[in-house]
C-alpha cells in the first residue's frame, strides 16, 4: 500500500510572471507504508519544495498528490487535515515555539485537530519521553530552554500529532555530532515503534545512509535516482557529477574492491565497515 | 505568497534623474511640492504639469507605473474634487436645497485633482529613481543642519537603512513560520476576525523572538567592527555635485520663477 504516491507533480514558482522558476518537474514516486526514506539533493535541487507539496502547504502547478490513494487537494476545505497525516518538522524549528510553557507548545498540534484536554496530555507526555525531554523542564518558557532542547520540543510538537508519515528537513543541522546521533538514533526508534512512514531530508550521506531503507536523490528539480540505499550508493560516480558525495566509509571500501580485496563495496556505516575488515586483518596476521 | 509584496518603489535605470545627485533631486522635489500649491492658476499649474511630465518621460520608467501610483491616491483625489465641487462662486448651474453645484466650483474640482494628481506624480519620480539606501544617505546629509538642535541625524538615518535592509529578510521569515504553524494544523486563512488576529500570535511571537535576536546579534557584529556612531565615520559613497546637478537646478529656478509670474500676470476669467 502506498501511503504517498505523486503523479507527474510539478510546481513553479510565481507561474505565469517574468520571475517563474521552476522548483520541481514532472516527479513520480510512490512511498510505502512503513519505509524509512531519506531524501537529498544539492541547495536548489527541489527538495524543500517537493516536501511541502506532501502536506499541502504548496499546491501543485500539475500533477497530484495522493495520501492513502487519495488527492490531498480533492477537497479544498479538508487540506488541514492532510496536515495532521503528514507531520512535518521544518528546518530550524525551533523557531516556531511560541506558547509561554513548553507543556502549551506541545500541545499546539493536538489541540488544533480538536482533542479533548485529557487526550492532549496524555500525547503530549508520551511524546516528551519519546524525545526525551526532562519533565522538569515542561512548565518552563519554551526560549529558557538550550538549542538542543528547544530542537527536541519542537519536534515533540509535531509527532504529538501522531501523524502517519513524519517528514524532517535537516532535523540535525546545527547540531553538534554528539546530538546529531543521539536525535538521528532516537528518529530510528520512532520509526521502529510506531511502524510509520518516515521521510528524512539531509545534505549529510552518512546521516542517511545510517537511517534509510530508500534514497531518492533530487537534482536540477528532478528525480534522479529513487532506490535501495545500497544501490544508490552503487552510483558513486554520478552522485559526484552532480555534487554529492557518497559517505567516506564506502569510498575507503570502494578503494579496497577496486585494489582487489575481497570486501563487500556497499557498504556505508562504520559497524558494516569494521566487520567487513576485520576478518581480513586477522587472516593476513595469521598468515604471517 | 507574502515573498511576492514589492518592496519600495526603486525602478532601476540608467536615466539622466536616477543619475542626479539624491540630494538635489530631494530638495529640489520639496521646492517643486512647494510650487505645486504656489500655482495658483491654471496657467501656473500648467507649467508645473508640463515641467513633471517632461521628468517623468527623461526618467525612463514606464508611464504604466506612475499610473499605478496615482490608482493608490484616486479615491482621495476622487473625493477632495467632489467635496471642492460645492464651494466656490460663478454662476449657479445645479441647486438643490442648500447644495449647489457652481462653475466656480467646477473650476475648483478640477484645479484640486489636477494639482493631488502632478504632486503625486512629482514624489514618484524621486521615489522611482532613487534607490532607498540613496534616499537615506541623502536624507542623513540634508538633516545634518538639525545637529544644532541635539537631534541624532546619523542614527536615524542608520536605523532606517537597517530597517529597510531588514524588511525582506523578515518577511521571508514571516513566510517560513507560517508555513511551518500551517504544518501544526493552525487555521490562519477562516474564521472572522477576531480569530484571525488570535491566530496570528503563533506566527508574531517567533517573529518579534528573532527579530529582537537578530537585533542582538547585527549590534554585536557592528560592535565587533568598531562602530561608534556618526563620529569621524566617512563615507564609501562620497556624493558629488555634477554639472547636471546645477542645470537642474537652474532650470527648477527658471520654472519656478515662471510659476510665480504667471500667478501675478495672467487673469483668468473662464468658468467664473
Amino acid at each position: 500500500m502506498n501511503v504517498i504516491e505523486t503523479k507527474n507533480l510539478t510546481y513553479t514558482y510565481g507561474a505565469g510572471t517574468p520571475f517563474s522558476k521552476t522548483a520541481i518537474e514532472d516527479v513520480n514516486i510512490a512511498i510505502k507504508k512503513g519505509e524509512f526514506i531519506g531524501l537529498i539533493g544539492h541547495t536548489g535541487s527541489g527538495k524543500s519544495t517537493l516536501i511541502q507539496q506532501l502536506n499541502g502547504l504548496l499546491r501543485p502547478t500539475s500533477g497530484t498528490v495522493l495520501l492513502n490513494g487519495k488527492d490531498i487537494w480533492e477537497k479544498k476545505k479538508e487540506i488541514r487535515k492532510v496536515r495532521f497525516q503528514v507531520g512535518m518538522v521544518f528546518q530550524y524549528p525551533e523557531y516556531q515555539l511560541f506558547e509561554d510553557t513548553v507543556i502549551k507548545d506541545i500541545g499546539f498540534g493536538p489541540r488544533n485537530m480538536g482533542l479533548s484536554q485529557d487526550e492532549v496530555n496524555q500525547r503530549v507526555m508520551q511524546v516528551v519521553d519519546f524525545v526525551g525531554l526532562d519533565h522538569a523542564l515542561l512548565e518552563k518558557s519554551p526560549f529558557d530552554l538550550s538549542g538542543g532542547e528547544k530542537r527536541r520540543a519542537a519536534i515533540a510538537g509535531v509527532i504529538a500529532m501522531d501523524p502517519d508519515v513524519l517528514v524532517l528537513d535537516e532535523p540535525t543541522a546545527g547540531l553538534d555530532p554528539q546530538g546529531r546521533d543521539h536525535l538521528l538514533s532516537q528518529i530510528k526508534a520512532y520509526h521502529q515503534q510506531r511502524q510509520n512512514t518516515v521521510i528524512l531530508v539531509s545534505h549529510s550521506m552518512e546521516d542517511i545512509a545510517r537511517v534509510a531503507d530508500r534514497v531518492l536523490v533530487m537534482n536540477e528539480s528532478k528525480v534522479f535516482l529513487f532506490d535501495e540505499t545500497a544501490k544508490v550508493f552503487f552510483h558513486a560516480k554520478e552522485l559526484e557529477q552532480i555534487g554529492l558525495r557518497v559517505p567516506q566509509v564506502t569510498k575507503i571500501m570502494m578503494k579496497l574492491h577496486e585494489n582487489g580485496y575481497p570486501v563487500d563495496p556497499a557498504v556505508f556505516t562504520l559497524d558494516q565497515a569494521v566487520k567487513e575488515i576485520l576478518p581480513l586483518v586477522q587472516r593476513g596476521a595469521a598468515n604471517d | 505568497m507574502i515573498k511576492d509584496v514589492t518592496l519600495g518603489q526603486y525602478f532601476p535605470g540608467k536615466s539622466i534623474i536616477h543619475k542626479l545627485d539624491p540630494r538635489v533631486k530631494v530638495l529640489l522635489t520639496l521646492v517643486n511640492i512647494v510650487f505645486i500649491f504656489i500655482a495658483g492658476n491654471f496657467s501656473s499649474l500648467g507649467l508645473m504639469t508640463v515641467f513633471t511630465l517632461v521628468a517623468m518621460l527623461l526618467s525612463g520608467v514606464p508611464f504604466t507605473r506612475y499610473i499605478r501610483s496615482i490608482r493608490g491616491v484616486l479615491f482621495i483625489v476622487l473625493f477632495t474634487s467632489i467635496l471642492n465641487l460645492f464651494y466656490g462662486g460663478g454662476t449657479v448651474l445645479v441647486k438643490w436645497g442648500f447644495i449647489q453645484i457652481t462653475t466656480g466650483g467646477i473650476r475648483n474640482a478640477i484645479f484640486i485633482a489636477v494639482r493631488i494628481v502632478v504632486l503625486i506624480l512629482m514624489s514618484s519620480i524621486l521615489t522611482y529613481t532613487t534607490s532607498p539606501t540613496q534616499l537615506t544617505d541623502a536624507l542623513e546629509r540634508l538633516m545634518k543642519p538639525l545637529k544644532i538642535f541635539r537631534i541624532k541625524v546619523h542614527e536615524i538615518a542608520m536605523m532606517m537603512t537597517i530597517a529597510l535592509r531588514f524588511v525582506p529578510t523578515l518577511l521571508e521569515e514571516t513566510d517560513k513560520i507560517m508555513s511551518a504553524q500551517k504544518a501544526r494544523g493552525a487555521d490562519l486563512e477562516s474564521g472572522g476576525i477576531i480569530s484571525r488576529v488570535k491566530a496570528l500570535i503563533p506566527v508574531l511571537i517567533p517573529l518579534f523572538v528573532s527579530s529582537f535576536r537578530r537585533a542582538y546579534d547585527l549590534a554585536m557584529a557592528m560592535e565587533c567592527r568598531c562602530y561608534n556612531g556618526g563620529k569621524g565615520r566617512t563615507k564609501m559613497k562620497v556624493l558629488h555635485i555634477t554639472a547636471k546637478d546645477i542645470i537642474t537646478f537652474l532650470i527648477t529656478v527658471a520654472v519656478c520663477v515662471g510659476v510665480v509670474l504667471l500667478n501675478i500676470f495672467v487673469v483668468e476669467n473662464f468658468l467664473i
